[in-house]
Order: structure tokens, then sequence, then C-alpha cells
């Protein structure tokens, strides 16, 4: 029963030399820090509501931040040790967010319960493997941090028969979630388990199907050769390697042919009955529930042309950043350090960021780096590469002449934001950004417009 | 640390690697123009080339803005203005031409990216009625010797003067006194390259090309990549499938680049690889006119009706700078639709007017307005055409 | 009818085109008439006063009265009851006729200026490295954008979308990164207020001269870090005011208009040097040396 893989619209080959390079790096283990800072931001959702204060002693796995909210998780300590601070942080999205350092005693006592396989596994209800997911703060690790628990959470009315793992890892130079699927298969198989079981329905489980890209065989055929020894009901499907194959809609389409609606009609997944899960993240969810450890580590991608010893890490997440590339060889002439990969990440002005539960990858990289675009000359190559079917072209000139509220009607809420079209555009146009411009400027017109709308309810006319 | 945003990468293709590729493409055709007409074409190419990036260099000056001649597009604007004009113009032809062309059909609208109409050919079409002797002319010069239709269309016209002759596009156009017998029947083509080895040899050949092709197009869309398609269907085109003789390889009278469909057609196939032009355009085009060509009936000069005449197919496709502007003109990305879909039929639209222009319009040639009109319905086809975004479900109808 | 016609034909004869100019008149004619009924017939019933009022005010469309245009603003004052004196540009004059063409006491508001509340130039303020995405203050502060490059998560950005949002001008990017007000153009209509992402301007009635220029929250050691002028909190001014107009919230001190009398205490014993009195400023204005660079970039 090969499922037919079909190819979605657009998409790009990055060329891509740092992969060759990252993905036979085994994993290394490194220790946690003298420092951890946690942030109360990770994932999407309402930040978490610290638990702890300054001076608090804290146990490795105990939460120092509760949910806030039920789009929201926990946040757990990676180190025991003692609370110095409860402040702030800086976020990759450039704000700041509020965060627990905690200072690693060196000892990583467990809290209760962690490191300990939750009793009962096998006969955990749907409702309850749930909890035990929230519980353990987690979250998607393929970079967007939607809380887990939410997305297995599907209201009734949208009924949800199929669970997608994304082991695409489409963004050039990563290779954390590859070396996952290679070194640690069984334990993906065994989180894809306690997945299906949470979204059973009327008795019956979804149809699963862990997508890997072709250039990856060896993973491929790591999972298979796993699936001898862990009995999941699951298809491993080879997908074309294109990105951003791993794009959630897309890898949708290409797997099942189901279309989700666009973001201007709010569209998600379970709206054609699908839930996509990243590998590492099922990873998680079996390490939740089969070692008793929350979400407190991960494994992310250090490379990029100036480091010249890129690796495959596990970190605490926590970990601040430039501990990490201190024994990685990273060139003095460096110019940019990008949190993520090369397509999606965000650039930062200094590394000196903690790892958090969403950090695949950091890359450094040399200059130079060409700023100045040219006008658009109309060679339509955006519109032949976007996987979202929409003319990046027109959103690019709309938002140079600063006619934001056109952007709308051409579709600029329903951009993912891939970069397909600024990879590909002749012309260097920082067309992500203008969308991203373009966003933002609508929805700051639209809470103006919300507002306006009560004042005039209130019978005061404009002012100066 | 620099902080640049996503994406991060870019694919290395810039407009000036586009713009002087498009101009490298078109150098086999200007080969071509300075063998069949001599070193004049030469100099009435180069002042073409020099007028517009001047009239670029001195508008973008005189505006305040940053001088971009260095991308590119004004010397292809040169080259192509050049093309579409005889050798014999005088100085100040390409002069207005390049000024019009660039000062109007480029400049004035915005620059690079935001003109409506194909500069070169606004720049043409300008010309025509500024200096229409020089510009279209009857008779018109090439090299003395040349062999094949330029002595068929001496005799056929009747004139004495060995060196002028008038071109395939004015004699298909039924002058009286013009049979159209000594166009078919004269056979100005001769059969594609393979044919003329020995026949059995010719066979397996053109089973070779083919095969060639097919297997081309298989590894390309398995690949993903375009060379082996490209080469195997140009190796077809070119030595299988389009006809020897001076129409195709261009020792026929006409502008300075728009004679020799071969070489223009080896430009084409190099655009094709580079990515510089969706193959769908031209391959529209040359189809709709070579389909109209056989089926339109045409009044020949003793007043009956007659279509399905090979021979005039052929001439239509393969002469009147068809082919420089299905690969040249008509792909131009600021003025031709963003969509494949859109393109065929801009190319379509095209190749309509083309034909009617020639078979029952009053010019000899259409080429450079059918562009033209295609252009001008660029918006209402780019409005008609736009995709539909991924997954977008119809509106429901309001709920309660 | 066809008699006329014939006249015509041999009169063309004798006069020519005479015809052609008979007939061309005679058309003309008949589609004015029918015009002038139309527009009688198809009238819409407006109120006069409201193409009177948009005669009255300025015509910039700049937004200020918070209507989409003159227009609307127009019909707003006539339909709707919206206040006279909302034309920023237009200033009293024009406040006075519109409220003359409503048969009402004008009351005049104080013309406003806007200001531009930071000081930290390339020099003073800590930069954390160079930014190279779209060149405008909005982009630099979308989410992914990293914030811009300054230390300080509050200063002017530098990238001039203040300056192309004015209608009228009256701003332009110094040499320094900070752009400047040009007050003789400044109408007050808020424009750049609305188009600064970081909100660092503010209009401030014209009387109004001395100004805390910096918009700061960081605190003590943070705020000397980030840039050598800015407002540390030491409420050493708020002490030294007479009028007790100065106060102090989250580590940054603001000046209340109202209760300023502009006597400039204030300006002298700041340590940082971040309240500056523009008329003081005036008073020793020494023309600039025209050999030094220009003042004016875009």
């Amino acid at each position: 029963m090969a499922t037919h893989v079909r190819k979605f619209h657009g998409g790009v080959h990055p060329v891509d030399p740092e992969k060759a390079r990252t993905r036979s790096l085994a994993i290394e283990d490194i220790p946690a820090p003298e420092r951890v800072v946690l942030a109360l931001q990770q994932h999407i959702g309402a930040p978490a509501k610290a638990v702890v204060k300054k001076g608090d002693a804290v146990k490795r796995g105990q939460p120092v931040a509760e949910a806030g909210g039920f789009v929201s998780v926990p946040i757990h300590s990676p180190v025991s040790g003692k609370v110095v601070e409860v402040g702030t942080c800086r976020h990759v999205l450039g704000m700041d967010v509020p965060a627990v350092v905690v200072e690693n005693d060196g000892e990583y006592t467990n809290a209760d319960g962690v490191g300990e396989a939750v009793p009962g596994a096998d006969e955990l209800t749907p409702e309850e493997i749930k909890n035990r997911i929230r519980d353990a703060g987690l979250c998607g690790m393929g970079g967007a941090g939607f809380p887990t628990h939410v997305k297995l959470s599907p209201p009734p009315d949208k009924p949800v028969d199929a669970l997608i793992l994304n082991g695409a890892e489409c963004e050039p130079a990563l290779s954390a979630d590859h070396r996952v699927m290679l070194e640690s298969a069984e334990g993906v198989l065994k989180g894809v388990a306690y997945l299906r079981r949470v979204l059973e329905r009327d008795g019956k489980l979804p149809a699963t199907y862990i997508g890997i890209e072709d250039n990856k065989p060896d993973a491929i055929e790591a999972m298979k050769h796993a699936r001898l020894n862990v009995d999941v009901e699951c298809e491993i499907v080879p997908l074309h390697v294109r990105y951003p194959q791993g794009a959630e809609k897309q890898l949708i389409y290409a797997l099942l042919g189901r279309e989700v609606p666009p973001q201007s009609q709010r569209g998600l997944p379970m709206d054609v009955g699908v839930v996509v899960q990243n590998v590492g993240t099922a990873f998680a969810v079996h390490e939740a529930i089969d070692l008793g450890t929350p979400l407190i580590g991960r494994v992310l991608t250090i490379a990029g042309d100036a480091v010249g010893k890129p690796a495959n890490l596990r970190v605490a997440v926590g970990t601040p950043v430039p501990g990490l590339l201190e024994s990685r060889d990273v060139a003095p002439d460096a110019a940019r350090v990008i949190f993520g990969g090369p397509m999606m990440g965000i650039a930062q002005y200094t590394s000196d960021l903690p790892v958090t539960k969403t950090t695949s990858g950091i890359l450094v990289e040399r200059g130079p780096i060409e700023q100045r675009f040219d006008p658009c000359i109309r060679c339509g190559r955006c519109v032949e590469v976007c996987p979202m079917q929409l003319v990046p072209t027109r959103l690019s000139v709309l938002a140079e002449a600063r006619m934001y509220d056109e952007m709308a009607e051409w579709g600029v809420i329903d951009c993912i934001e891939c970069g397909c079209c600024s990879y590909t555009c002749p012309a260097n146009r920082p067309i992500v950004h203008q969308v991203k411009l373009g966003k933002w400027l609508l929805a700051q017109a639209q809470k103006k417009a919300r507002a306006q709308q009560e004042k005039e309810k209130q019978g005061k006319g404009g002012a100066a | 640390m620099t902080v640049t945003v996503s994406p991060h990468r870019r694919d290395g293709d810039t407009v000036p690697l586009i713009m002087w590729t498009v101009a490298l493409a078109l150098f086999p055709a200007f080969a071509v123009g300075l063998y069949v007409f001599g070193w004049r074409a030469g100099y009435v190419t180069a002042l073409s080339v020099i007028f517009c990036v001047a009239t670029e260099a001195i508008i973008q000056k005189l505006r305040g803005l940053r001088v971009t001649v260095s991308d590119g597009s004004a010397v292809v604007t040169g080259l192509l203005l050049a093309f579409v004009l005889p050798a014999t113009v005088s100085w100040y032809v390409p002069l207005v031409g390049a000024i019009v062309a660039i000062g109007v059909g480029k400049q004035a609208f915005g620059g690079l990216g935001a003109n409506f109409f194909n500069p070169a050919l606004l720049g043409r079409a300008f010309l025509q009625f500024a200096f229409p002797t020089q510009v279209s002319m009857a008779k018109w010069p090439i090299v003395a010797g040349v062999t094949g239709y330029g002595r068929l269309a001496c005799d056929v016209a009747g004139s004495v003067d060995a060196v002028t002759r008038a071109t395939p596009m004015a004699l298909l156009q039924g002058k009286p006194g013009v049979p159209w017998s000594s166009i078919v029947d004269g056979s100005p083509f001769g059969p594609p390259m393979v044919w003329l080895l020995p026949g059995a040899i010719a066979w397996v050949l053109f089973a070779v090309l083919v095969i060639g092709a097919v297997v081309g197009v298989y590894v390309s869309v398995r690949t993903e990549g375009r060379l082996a398609a490209v080469v195997g269907i140009g190796a077809l085109l070119l030595f299988g499938v389009m006809p020897t003789g001076d129409i195709s390889f261009g020792m026929i009278p006409g502008c300075i680049g728009e004679t020799s469909a071969w070489a223009l057609l080896l430009g084409g196939l190099a655009l094709v690889y580079y990515r510089l032009i969706n193959w769908r355009l031209p391959a529209a085009y040359l189809v709709t006119v070579g389909v109209l060509a056989a089926f339109l009936p045409m009044k020949t000069a003793g007043g009956e009706w007659v279509a399905l005449q090979w021979g005039r197919v052929m001439t239509h496709v393969l002469a009147g700078g068809l082919f420089l502007g299905a690969f040249f003109m008509i792909t131009d990305m600021v003025t031709s639709p963003l969509t494949s879909k859109g393109q065929v039929a801009f190319g379509i639209l095209a190749g309509v007017m083309v034909a009617l222009i020639r078979i029952y319009g009053g010019y000899p040639e259409g080429v450079c307005y059918s562009i033209l009109i295609a252009n001008a319905a660029r918006p209402l086809i780019d409005k008609y055409t736009r995709p539909v975004v991924f997954g977008r479900r119809p509106p429901k109808a309001a709920a309660a | 009818m066809t008699q006329a016609l014939h006249l015509l034909a041999d009169a063309s004869g004798d006069v020519p085109y005479i015809g052609a100019v008979v007939v061309l008149v005679l058309i003309g004619i008949f589609f004015g008439v029918l015009l002038y009924v139309g527009s009688r017939v198809f009238a819409v019933d407006v109120d006069p006063r409201i193409d009177q009022i948009a005669d009255a005010l300025s015509g910039a469309n700049c937004g200020a009265c918070g209507y989409g245009g003159c227009r609307a603003y127009a019909e707003a004052v006539v339909l709707k009851g919206a206040a006279t004196n909302l034309c920023a540009p237009g200033g009293d004059e024009t406040c006075a006729a519109v409220a003359k063409i409503m048969g009402v006491e004008a009351e005049a508001a104080e013309p406003k200026v806007a200001v531009v509340h930071c000081k930290g130039t390339r020099e003073r303020a800590a930069s954390r490295g160079s930014y190279r995405g779209v060149a405008d203050c909005r982009a630099a502060v979308v989410p992914g954008a990293g914030g811009g490059e300054k230390v300080c998560p509050h200063g002017c950005l530098g990238l001039g979308t203040c300056v192309a949002a004015c209608p009228f001008g009256a701003l332009v990017m110094g040499p320094d990164g900070l752009p400047m007000v040009i007050e003789q153009l400044c109408t007050g209509c808020g424009r750049c207020v609305e188009a600064c992402p970081r909100g660092i301007i503010s209009l401030h009635p014209k009387s109004q001269q001395t100004f805390v220029l910096c918009s700061s929250h960081l605190k003590g050691k943070a705020q000397k870090e980030a840039c050598t002028i800015g407002c540390i909190g030491c409420r050493r001014c708020v002490k030294a005011c007479p009028a007790e107009a100065i106060t102090v919230t989250s580590f940054r001190a603001s000046i209340d208009d109202e209760k300023c009398t502009n006597c400039g205490t204030c300006v002298e014993v700041c340590p940082q040097g971040i309240i500056w009195s523009f008329e003081k400023a005036r008073a020793s204005y020494k023309k600039p040396d025209p050999k030094a660079a220009s003042a004016c970039a875009t």
C-alpha cells in the first residue's frame, strides 16, 4: 500500500553543501552549563507563569513555570540547583520575555518521578497521555513551538483520521532530525505509538505516515528497521527532496493530496483531518512517558561557513549559545549568526541568547552580505516557486509603494514566509521582509480600526 | 553581527546575468546578419546599442537616479532594435529609435520593470512612421552572390538589379504580378539536415534524434534539470525538423537580425536552457502562426482562394522575423504575463494578430504590431490567469 | 431641413469648410443643452456647506483631523457634527472660516509641533551590529527583523519612516542619524507620530520650548551603557522644577506642557544634558559655515 507522493506546486532546491558536512556527525551530548536561562515564552501561546522565586532550590525536571492558559506549556529546569534570578531575556523574535535563571549545582538531582517510566503506560487513556504530554511541557520542536497537547485536541467537529510525522527536515544545513531518526529510531516510534493512541476515535487509530526526504536513505532504513522491534502500524514514506517539503501544508498535500485552507481562512491541518508532528517531538513524547523526563533538552545542529567544526549536539534547554560555539572553531570574521535554518531562521545581533525548545540550529556565516535590491523585472520566478501559489512580485511591489492595504487582497496573510520567492529573485528583493511588514501593519490597522469603532460608538469624532 | 531577514540565501541569479545572457544568445543571429548584410549591419547595431545605452544613462543622470546601464538591459534593447532594422538605414534612424525605445518605451514608464510595451518594438513602430522609406523597403539589399531564395526572388520579380531583392513577406503579400506557385513550387527550402544524407542513413539518424529527444525529456523530468531535454529536443529540431535552405539559414533579404531562423532557434534554445524564457510562449506563438497560415485562405493574384499550402506555411513561420519575435521579443519578461497559462494565451493572441495582419492586413509584416498589441492585453491576461491560493476554499455562504 | 443642407452644401463651395463648422457648432449646442438638462434633472441634493467647507480647508488630505481627507472632514462637520477646529494644517484661519460657515463660535486650538524625543546619535548610542533589511523603521522592528541596531530598545531607528510619512516635507534626516523637524513647515498633523513604530515623536503646543529628548526606560547602568545622553531617571529635574511640571515614570522624565513655564532650570541641572530648551538654542544659534557638510539628506 505504497502511498503515492504528490509534488506540491513550486519550491526550490537551495544549494546545500552544509548538509553533506553535518549529516554524518553523530550527536554529541553536551553537559548543561553553569547557568541556564529558561525563557518562559518558548512556545506559541500564552507565556508560562513563574512558580519559583529567587533563591528557591529546584531539582532536575521540576517545573519552574506553569502553563499560562490552555494554549501554553510549563517550563522545567534541566538542572538541579538554585534560582538566581527571575527576570527577562531576549527572545529570538527580538522582544524581551520573562525568564528564570537557574544556577547548576552539578548534581543533577531528579525531581520526583523524573527518570522513571510512567507506571501503567500501556493502560493510559488518550486523555491521560495528553495530560502527560502537557505536563511535560511539550511543544512542536520543528521550529514553530505549538503546544503539542493542543494540537492533539481537535474539536469534535474536526475529526482527525491521519497522523503525519514530519521527518523531512527540508531546511538546508540542518541535520538534527536526521540524526535523531538514525540514532534513536525506536524511541521515535515509541513516541509515535503514544501519539496514535491519543488520536484514537471510535476505537480506530489514525492512519500514520512518517515522511522522510529521500536524501536521507540511512534514516529511512533505520526507521524501517526499528519497526521490526517496535510494533507501530505506520508507513514510512520517502519524500521528494524539495524545499519546503517539511512545511505542514505542503507535507500533507504530498502524502495525502489534501489541501489545508490558507491562513486567511484560518486553515489548520485538523480542517482536513490531519495532525502533523515533528519526529523530534515524537521522541520527546517517548522520553516524557517512558523515561519520565519532561522537555529539558534537544538536539540541534551547529553549522555555517564560519564554523570550522560543525556538530549535532544534544543540549539542555536554556544553554546560552556562546558557550556552545566556543569549541566549534568559529572564524573571527564571522558576520552573521542565524537561529534556525538559512531559509526561515532569524539572524541575531548577538549569539548571546539561550537555546529554547524550538532551536533547531545555529548557523554562523561569513560575509559579505548584499542588501541592495533592483526593481522587479516581472520575470515570474517567484510565482513559479511559491508553494502557496501567491503572486509574490505583486506583494513586493505593493509594499515598496507602501500600498499595504492592497496586500491583503493579494493574499499576504496566506504567505508561510518560506523564502522561496526571495531565494530565486534575480533582483534580490526582500519579499519575505516586505510580507512580514505588510502583515504587521495590517494587524496594527485592524487594531486601530477596532479602537476607532469603539470610539465612534461612544459618539466622539476623531481628533488630532 | 549583521542582521538580515530570512531567507538568508539566494540562488545567485541576478538581473545583469539575465540580460547579458540574452545579449549573448543574440550573437548567432548577429553573426549571420554580418555575413549576409556586410559590415554596415555591424555599424547600425553598434550605433543602436550605443544610443540606447547613452539615452538611458543621460535620462537617469538627469533624474538623479543611479545609472544602471551596466545591467545590460539597454544593451539588449539596442541589439533588438537594430535587428529589426535594415542594414542600410542612416545613422539618425537608430538614434531616433533609441530615444523613443528607451526614453518613451522604458524610462517614461518608470524604468526597468515598469514598462508596458516592448521598448525595441515601440521604437521600431515609431520608426516605421518616422522614416517609412528607410525602414520598410520594397527592395532589400543582400550580399551579392548569395544562392537560393535570393536568386529565385530575383527571377520572379524580374528585377535586373543583382543586389536588391524583395523579402519573402513582401512576395507573399500577393502583390499583383507575383504568382504564388513560384514560391511554393520553386522550393526555397531544402529538407531538414538529416534528410540530406542518403536514404537509410537518414532514417537511422532521424530515429536517433527522436529517441534522443524522448530520452532527454525523460531524464530532465526525473532529475528536474533542463539540459538533457534542451539538448535532445534542440538537436531534433535543428537537424531533423528545420528545413535547410536560404530561408532557414538566413540568406534572404530582411532586417539585420531577423533572417536566420536557425541561428535564432539556437539562441532561443540557450535561453530555454538558462531558464530565461518559458518554452511554451514561443511554441504557442509559432504553432498558432503555422496553423493559421495553413488554414486561413488567401487570395492569389489570379483571384482564387487557396489554403493548406505547405510552402506558404513554412515561409510564414521561418521568415519575416517571426523567430526573432518568438524567442526574443514576445518573451521579454517585463512585458509578458507572469504565469505559464497566461503566456500561452499571450502567444496565441499574438500569433492570431500576426496571421491576420500578414494575410489580410495592409502590412507585409505583422510581428512588431502583434507583440505590441499582445503587450497591451497583458494586464488583462494576468488578471484572468492569476493563480488561486493553495487550499483556498470558496467562501461559505454567510452563516446566520 | 434638406433645403438647409442644400444651402450649406452650396455655401461650402464659396467658403470652404463652412458646412463642417456649422454642423459641428450645432452638434456642440445640442450636447451642451443635453448636459445642462441632465445636470438639473439628475442633480443630487447636497448641502452646499460641504462644498464651502471643503474649499476653505487646506486641501492637503493629510488626515490630521482623523478623517480620510478634506472632503470627508467637510462632510463630517456638516453631517455628523464634527468639531470645527480639527484642521491642523489650516490653522486658526481655517478654523475660523469653517466655524463661520457653520454659524458657530470659532474655538481656536493651539497649533502644535512635532518633537522627536531621542538624541541618540550614532556617536552617542551604542550599536549592536548592522541591519541589512528593508530600510523602513517599522520593517526593522517587525518580529524576526532584529529590532534595530541600537542597544537602546526605545531609541530612534534612523531609517526615515517619519520623514517619508510627512506630507509637508517638515522632517529631514540629519547627518547624525536622527530626524530633524523644520518648525516652519510642521502643521502638527500627526502623521509622523503614527508612523514611528517606537512612538518617540509627539505633538506639543508651539509655546512649549523645553523637552526631555529621551524615550528610553532603561535604568542606571544599563542606560549609560546603551547611550551616553539618555535619561537615567535621577530625578534632579523633578526636584529643581519650580512649577512641579516634571514627573519620572519608569526611569524616564517627562515635562507636563500645561504646567511648564519654560524657565529652563531643569536644563541646567540635568547631568546627562538630555533636557533641551529650544528657545535658548535658537537664541544662541550661529549660522553654520556654508562650507560645512550639508544637513539635508532624505
